[in-house]
């Protein structure tokens, strides 16, 4: 890898500048130390248009000339403590991230918590290319999404934030940068259109009934358990008075399926293969039927439900990643 | 999971909205207030489309229209452009640049699109507020402006945050604005001063101007318009001088061609040519801009006044032609005698009499007697004047030929210009070398600032004749008719006939009362804010022991007290609103409470420890301040701080009493 590519320069000095670090553990609190002021485009234009206003007035002997100008400049300057007093004190922790999976949005909500009793108007929060405009209500804690594109699976960290604000006249710039202590599991994209899933595997309850196909085989009810899919629960039984029950087909308590990262073809590249796996896995779950999932050097046993899904997709996503990504 | 999945297209950066509608409204409220005070200064054309485009987008607006197409809008700024250059002849300068803006304003409303497109109608208006100033300067064209900028800065804060209301926007713009003010007054008493244009100004600049004429032809207009304008102020710093003293002399007008009194063009000297003896009076004099050299001063200016020359005819001139509003330090010696030595081309000059008139002839034959004698004419003159049934009136009948005769024969009204010119006359043709003299007289004291405002309707002619011994003598023939327009009641004035202005007549001693004060005020603006030039500047610094005020001391003044005023900013904004502060502060309070209830903290218990003593010490509180010290240790120990918790605590403290 070549030393100083401008990405690494720009890091380098960002990293130097503003004084970034390991994430860091909640909550951020926004200290003078870290808000940076600067003027935006739209402040050095009205600069410039001030020093013509001045030099008009000096010009034609204008007082009130004189005047105007400097309390303009004066409020342009002012406007800089109020921007800076926007950001001020503000606390930020992370909140959440909740899984998505390879190419959607992975949503990384942070609390913003604001002590004082005024709100702070026109904040905004930029972190991998998502950008979330909000008010700060006073004396309360607000809750922020931001919404990243996700390119490839595994550990997605927030990483370098962005607390802004140009309030109140847009003339100023007042930002704070900081990496907040909160990522996101990047579950692998499911293959689009995969094949069939695998044969069922080897059952407790013998090899005989694996012949058998159909998930819509129904076999009888039995009383609903709090891990049952909601999809089985036998609705019309119930919307009759009946006690809450669980349609059973042949096919669900038939053997499991096992899906195996060495069964599938060789020619199958890794990230193919984690795609597949993650589609027969929706799949799967879709149909209410257990599976196992059998890694190079994990295995999850046979499962089912929500729970078994995740730990199942986790594995997919972190398979082969040492550490996580640094955007 | 499900969720999931469906929510796999979402968008990550949605696009940046277009400006609101509301911002729209903002922007057309700040042009139309930018705009208003121009409206009588615009050409009327330029005017009136303003006024519709204006009223257009407003409807446009609250009907929520979308903005015009760019191409129509550039078609029309381009079309106004070369209607101005049509109607001024030329591009650059002030007016058609005021113009144009006020043009290039209204149709930049209906190009809203982006951010930046607001930003540009704000700099426009601030642009057109400084305009403003070309054409007016006073109070409430400042007050105006100033109303302007805050709506404009209002319509940036709009456009920042979108979800406040109109009452919080103006709200932030007003408070910006409050605490810009300090350091705006110490930019503007500090910024140095540049006391020429930078460069040639165009010749548009300092157009108007009004006052005294050098030319005196009674008779050929048919009414005075007693213009309420203020010529000048006077601060006078001993005692205020009688009204019978209050001559300001302007253009001394010797030529008479039968019709018109001219001065004639005479070498100015740097000394007055006349002893100053009696009294002197010293005052200041703020002369507004007149476009002329002469400086108004009281008979007779002393000597050795700075920027000022004399004439051969007393008159105190300027150098150069006066084009700004100025302060003059003058002095006065109302007991000099002058023109003892006069003689020759002065005085024959004083002599000379176009022909005609012969009815004045004959009259003034008849005055003079056979042995003639200055003063004896004089008096005589004078109660010739004074009991002729002469009217003093402000609407006088036209006058067509031989207009001494006339006036002095048939229609026998007028006002000081024809009985100064009548008086003169006589006195010529008696041989008594006289001339006319124009300037004001009067003027009313304003009992709020003590400074006398002469008006522009102060405006007077009177006599100057010249005696062997005595020389010139001053000789006022209004006086002997309307003695009252010489003693200063002014109200006594609108007894001759004259219809005086609203705010002068006595009735309505209040509303005068109200102007006076008025008039105090935009004085002190006048001197400190619109006068305040590079002399007052180094004044000012001398004052405040600043001796040597190159543009380096200035400079440095002025960053030394911006870094101070922004450090107190920076104060404000840090002071306030820090959480841990305040909790630490309320369990202060607590604890003080407790102290003076018996029970103070010993500095080595922590809250709980504390309240469990304090509890066993004050069983009927030790609920209450059980449940204080708890949640105060959870505040302060715990992993965050809520504020409204904090509140709950902060009341629950502060309404806790001790038996």
């Amino acid at each position: 890898m070549p030393r100083f590519t401008p990405a690494r320069i720009r890091a380098r000095v960002e990293h130097w500048l503003f004084r970034i670090g390991a994430p860091e553990q909640a909550p951020i609190r926004l200290g003078q130390r870290r808000i940076y002021v600067l003027p935006t485009p739209a402040g050095l234009v009205f600069a410039a248009a001030l020093v013509t206003m001045l030099i008009a007035s000096i010009n034609y002997g204008l007082s009130l000339g004189y005047m105007l100008a400097f309390l303009l400049a004066s409020a342009g300057i002012t406007s800089i403590v109020h921007a800076f007093r926007n950001l001020l004190h503000l606390e930020i922790a992370p909140a959440r991230a909740t899984p998505v999976f390879c190419g959607e949005a992975a949503e990384f909500r942070l609390r913003i918590n604001n002590a004082r009793a005024e709100r702070r108007p026109a904040l905004r929060l930029r972190a991998r290319g998502a950008n979330t405009a909000f008010d700060a209500a006073a004396a309360s804690a607000t809750e922020i999404v931001l919404a990243c594109r996700t390119t490839r699976r595994g550990l997605l960290e927030l990483g370098r934030t962005v607390l802004e604000t140009t309030w109140p006249l847009g003339l100023i710039r007042a930002w704070s940068v900081f990496v907040p202590d909160i990522d996101c599991i990047v579950y692998p994209a499911p293959e689009h259109h995969p094949p069939p899933l695998p044969a069922e595997g080897a059952g407790n309850e013998g090899g005989t009934r694996s012949s058998i196909r159909g998930d819509d085989d129904f076999a009888g009810l039995r009383p609903t358990q709090p891990s049952d899919s909601p999809r089985h629960i036998a609705w019309k039984s119930l919307a009759r008075g009946g006690p809450m029950l669980t349609k059973q087909f042949s096919a669900s308590t038939g053997g499991a399926h096992v899906f195996d990262w060495a069964a599938l073809p060789p020619a199958l590249e890794d990230e193919a293969r984690l795609s597949r796996l993650t589609a027969w896995i929706l799949a799967a779950d879709a149909a209410g039927r257990p599976f196992s999932l059998r890694l190079p050097g994990a295995e999850i046993d046979i499962g089912r439900g929500p729970g078994h899904v995740h730990a199942c997709c986790r594995l997919l996503a972190l398979h082969g990643q040492v550490r996580v990504d640094h955007g | 999971m499900a969720k999931l999945l469906r929510g796999r297209r979402s968008t990550v950066t949605p696009p940046a909205p277009p400006p609101r509608r509301d911002v729209g409204l903002w922007l057309v409220v700040t042009a139309a207030l930018t705009l208003a005070p121009h409206a009588a200064y615009l050409p009327p054309w330029i005017a009136a489309l303003c006024t519709a485009l204006l009223i257009w987008r407003t409807a446009a607006l609250l009907r929520q229209h979308r903005s015009l197409p760019a191409a129509i809008l550039l078609l029309m700024a381009v079309g106004a452009g070369f209607a101005v250059r049509q109607h001024f002849g030329h591009f650059f300068g002030q007016e058609p640049g005021v113009a144009l803006l006020a043009l290039l304003l209204c149709l930049k409303l209906f190009e809203l699109r982006t951010l930046r497109d607001v930003r540009v109608a704000v700099m426009l208006s601030f642009f057109l507020q400084l305009g403003l100033f070309f054409d007016n300067e006073t109070l409430p064209v400042a007050a105006l402006a100033l109303a302007g900028a805050l709506c404009a800065l209002a319509c940036l804060v709009a456009a920042e945050d979108a979800h406040s209301h109109t009452r919080e926007r103006l709200r932030t713009a007003g408070v910006l604005l409050a605490q810009s003010l300090p350091l705006m007054a110490v930019l503007f008493l500090l910024f140095p001063r540049i006391p020429a244009p930078l460069w040639g100004l165009p010749a548009d600049a300092n157009s108007a101007s009004s006052g005294l004429s050098d030319a005196m032809s009674p008779g050929s207009i048919s009414s005075l318009g007693l213009s309420e304008e203020i010529a000048f102020r006077v601060e006078f710093l001993g005692a205020v001088p009688e009204p019978r003293l209050r001559y300001w002399r302007g253009p001394v007008l010797t030529e008479f061609d039968g019709r018109t009194w001219r001065p004639i063009a005479r070498p100015t000297r740097d000394q007055p040519g006349y002893q100053l003896t009696g009294p002197r009076i010293d005052y200041r004099m703020t002369l507004e801009p007149h476009g002329q050299r002469w400086l108004l001063a009281l008979d007779f200016p002393g000597a050795d006044l700075a920027q000022v020359r004399y004439t051969p005819e007393f008159q105190a001139v300027l150098r150069a032609p006066l084009r700004d509003r100025t302060q003059f330090a003058l002095t006065a010696h109302p007991g000099a005698r002058v023109g003892l030595q006069d003689g020759g081309p002065l005085l024959e000059a004083a002599l000379q009499l176009p022909p005609g008139n012969a009815r004045s002839r004959a009259l003034a034959r008849e005055l003079a007697g056979d042995t003639p004698n200055a003063e004896r004419t004089i008096a005589r003159t004078l109660d010739y004047l004074r009991g002729g049934h002469f009217l003093y009136t402000l609407e006088p009948p036209l006058l067509k030929q031989d207009f001494i005769d006339e006036f002095l024969f048939d229609t026998r009204q007028g006002y000081c210009e024809h009985f100064s010119a009548a008086f003169v006359f006589l006195l010529r043709a008696a041989g008594v070398p006289a001339r006319v003299v124009a300037g004001y007289q009067g003027g009313e004291l304003n009992p709020f600032d003590g400074t006398l405002i002469v008006r522009q309707s102060d405006a007077h002619a009177w006599a100057e004749a010249w005696i062997a011994d005595k020389g010139w003598v001053r000789v006022d023939p209004t006086a002997a008719v309307a003695p009252s327009r010489i003693s200063g009641e002014s109200a006594a004035r609108s007894a001759t006939g004259g219809a005086l202005p609203l705010m002068m007549q006595t009735r309505l001693d209040w509303l005068r009362q109200l102007r006076l004060r008025w008039e105090a005020v935009s004085h002190g603006w006048d001197l400190w804010v619109l006068g305040y030039n590079s002399e007052r500047q180094a004044d000012l610094l001398r004052r405040l022991g600043l001796s040597q005020t190159d543009w380096t001391v200035l400079a440095g003044v002025g960053s030394l007290a911006g870094l101070a005023f922004f450090a107190l900013l920076f104060i404000w904004a840090q002071w306030r609103s820090n959480p841990a502060d305040a909790l630490d502060r309320a369990w202060g309070r607590f604890c003080g409470k407790l102290a003076k209830a018996g029970v103070p903290r010993h500095p080595f218990e922590g809250p709980l420890d504390y309240c469990t003593r304090a509890g066993a010490a004050r069983p009927a509180e030790r609920e209450r301040i059980d449940r204080i010290s708890r949640t105060y240790a959870r505040l302060r120990y715990g992993r965050d701080c809520p504020p409204d918790q904090l509140r709950a605590l902060q009341h629950d403290i502060d309404s806790l009493r001790i038996k």
